[in-house]
């Protein structure tokens, strides 16, 4: 046996180590979610209707349209935030893999430990460290085993391109972080959770643009580890960071829909709909 | 449960997510169990928490509707034995002496919440503290203080009694109006001065307003808190069987009403006493009802 044969294979090499044993290539681009005729309506006013699309494995998607065409309720749809609004009614079908997103069997505390949420201001917990709010959502999940959460904390905050900056000051508060690191702890302290799809809402609108191009970096390296789904209204974002677009636009009833969804390179340069076009070039919106 | 459909070893991600998703799901059952006893306990005790003031309203109630027929509300008190008695004069004594203390600190309470939420210097700190604790200080020091400083002076009369309602009243106006303008966004404040516009200028038309809904509510809840005072009338309007508009003069309140009759050993009198104990709690009620009526309809319109 060569030393070359025990070096750390890459994920995709799928060699279990111990045994020796090669696995087929880890499938990538099915879908991990989908949705089917998803409309979601607050005290029987329809904000957003008539979306259906898969959402592929470890793929960026992002999620654009201007102002009102409810993207960010359809995102806050997908892992069942629109529960604690008591008026908030979703319809439609949303499958995580198997698991159907609103059926009555599934527990939603449950369901959003596998599908993330990024807000669009940070919002670290202002009275824990930095380490126990990037393992905050372990805790809450019932993990106890202090050589599993260190092992998720110094992952996460690898992961989110902050641990070289505070791995000496684990213990201070999240708050000492500046305005993009504590964005950035926020999306560690999601991801430390191993979420198998992350939601992010506008996850730059609140920072400057040299912070805004670290995350964008940032998401682009996180799509080996989680299927992202992103809310943006600035094109140039979508266009940069995301694989699949899906453009909404509010209708005449102040509803949104989606009117086209495609892979973002199509979807920018010879979209099907008319309105489609004018949006990516700027004509409105 | 997972989307996983390959074996996910040598993948230390796959195999942490199945690690922690495995634990959360064998410990839900726990977390679920203890979420349902932790609200149980919440509902205990909120009942435990409730049921002395529903047990004061109940019998409040079962007891004064017995008393409440037309004389109740038309007679003025009178002495145990003669029948048709009422509590018109201490109704009419409440509803002045409320109307003047009202009306007294209103503007008073209005202006230096103003004060204190524009204000953050050592003044306004002092004058927060002070506000605070008269809120705390017990209510018959004020009647007290109205005996001194006033009835010494002019005698016995319903503006005394007004001013040592009022002495109740205004710190809890003053700092409802602060925390209802406290809780204008900042940014109104900003905007108003990049148009050039003059502090109280801003104070008056964005504001005031926007503040609105708060302070009616502070307002409202100050005036049922006062009307329902009995110890700074004790020493101050003195009390009075006849009927009496005039405000300089001894008038009759509804909490002497009760403070009165309850210690009598007469049933009619008692029974008198019940009646006025509910008049008083239905007026707080309506008050109370009426401030969220009028800030939920205010709000509303801002929509």
């Amino acid at each position: 046996m060569t030393t070359d044969s025990v070096t750390t294979p890459a994920i995709e090499d799928d060699v279990n180590l111990t045994t020796g044993e090669v696995f087929p290539e880890r499938p990538t681009g099915h879908p991990v979610m989908q949705l089917t005729d998803v409309a979601v309506a607050f005290a029987g006013r329809t904000a957003v209707r008539d979306v259906t699309f898969d959402v592929h494995d470890r793929e960026i998607t992002a999620l654009i349209g201007p102002s009102g065409s409810g993207k960010t309720t359809l995102l806050r749809a997908l892992n069942r935030m629109h529960d604690t609004v008591r008026s908030a009614r979703v319809t439609g079908t949303i499958m995580l893999g198997d698991t159907d997103v609103y059926a009555t069997s599934t527990d939603p505390t449950l369901l959003r430990s596998r599908v993330g949420m990024v807000f669009q201001r940070p919002n670290p917990f202002p009275t824990m460290s930095i380490y126990e709010n990037a393992v905050a959502g372990l805790r809450f999940n019932g993990v106890r085993k202090k050589a599993l959460l260190d092992e998720a904390a110094e992952s996460s905050l690898v992961a989110a391109a902050l641990w070289d900056s505070v791995k000496d000051r684990l213990k201070a508060h999240a708050s000492t972080l500046s305005g993009g690191e504590q964005q950035r702890l926020c999306i560690a302290r999601a991801l430390a959770v191993e979420p198998e799809v992350l939601l992010m809402d506008e996850p730059t609108s609140a920072l400057d643009p040299i912070a805004t191009k670290r995350i964008e970096e940032l998401i682009g390296e996180l799509k080996n580890r989680v299927t992202i789904i992103i809310v943006t209204h600035n094109m140039q974002q979508a266009m940069r960071v995301s694989d699949r677009c899906a453009f909404l636009l509010m209708g005449e009833d102040k509803a949104g829909e989606l009117i086209e969804f495609d892979a973002t390179a199509k979807l920018f340069s010879e979209p099907d709909d008319a309105r489609t076009l004018d949006y990516v070039n700027g004509r409105f919106g | 449960m997972s989307v996983l459909t390959f074996d996910p070893s040598g993948d230390p991600i796959l195999e942490r997510r199945r690690q922690i998703q495995s634990i959360a799901q064998a410990s839900l059952g726990r977390r679920k169990a203890y979420s349902a006893v932790a609200l149980g306990i919440c509902w205990v005790f909120l009942v435990l928490a409730i049921i002395p003031l529903v047990a004061v309203i109940v019998y409040t109630f079962a007891k004064g509707i017995v008393a409440w027929n037309a004389t109740f509300f038309t007679q003025v008190t009178k002495p145990e034995g003669i029948p048709d008695g009422g509590v018109a004069n201490a109704l009419v004594g409440t509803v002045i002496i409320g109307a003047v203390a009202t009306a007294v600190t209103i503007p008073l309470g209005l202006l230096g919440g103003l004060f204190l939420a524009e204000s953050d210097g050592r003044v306004a700190s002092g004058i927060r503290f002070t506000a605070d604790l008269m809120t705390g200080v017990p209510s018959i020091l004020m009647g007290i203080f109205g005996y001194i400083a006033l009835v010494k002076a002019f005698g016995y009369s319903g503006l005394i009694g007004a001013f040592a309602i009022g002495m109740i009243m205004l710190p809890i106006i003053m700092r409802a109006c602060e925390t209802a303008i406290r809780g204008v966004p900042g940014h109104l404040n900003e905007a108003g001065l990049a148009l050039g516009a003059r502090r109280f200028m801003i104070a008056r038309r964005v504001i005031l307003p926007a503040a609105l809904p708060g302070i009616i509510t502070g307002v409202l809840l100050a005036i049922a808190r006062g009307v329902g005072e009995t110890a700074p009338l004790l020493f101050t309007i003195f009390g009075n069987q006849y009927m009496q508009w005039n405000p300089t003069k001894p008038m009759d309140a509804l909490p002497l009403v009760i403070y009165n009759n309850s210690s009598q050993p007469y049933p009619d009198l008692l029974q008198i006493a019940w009646g006025a104990a509910l008049l008083l709690m239905a007026m707080v009620l309506v008050l109370s009802i009426g401030s969220r009526i009028v800030a939920a309809r205010l709000q509303r319109e801002r929509r």
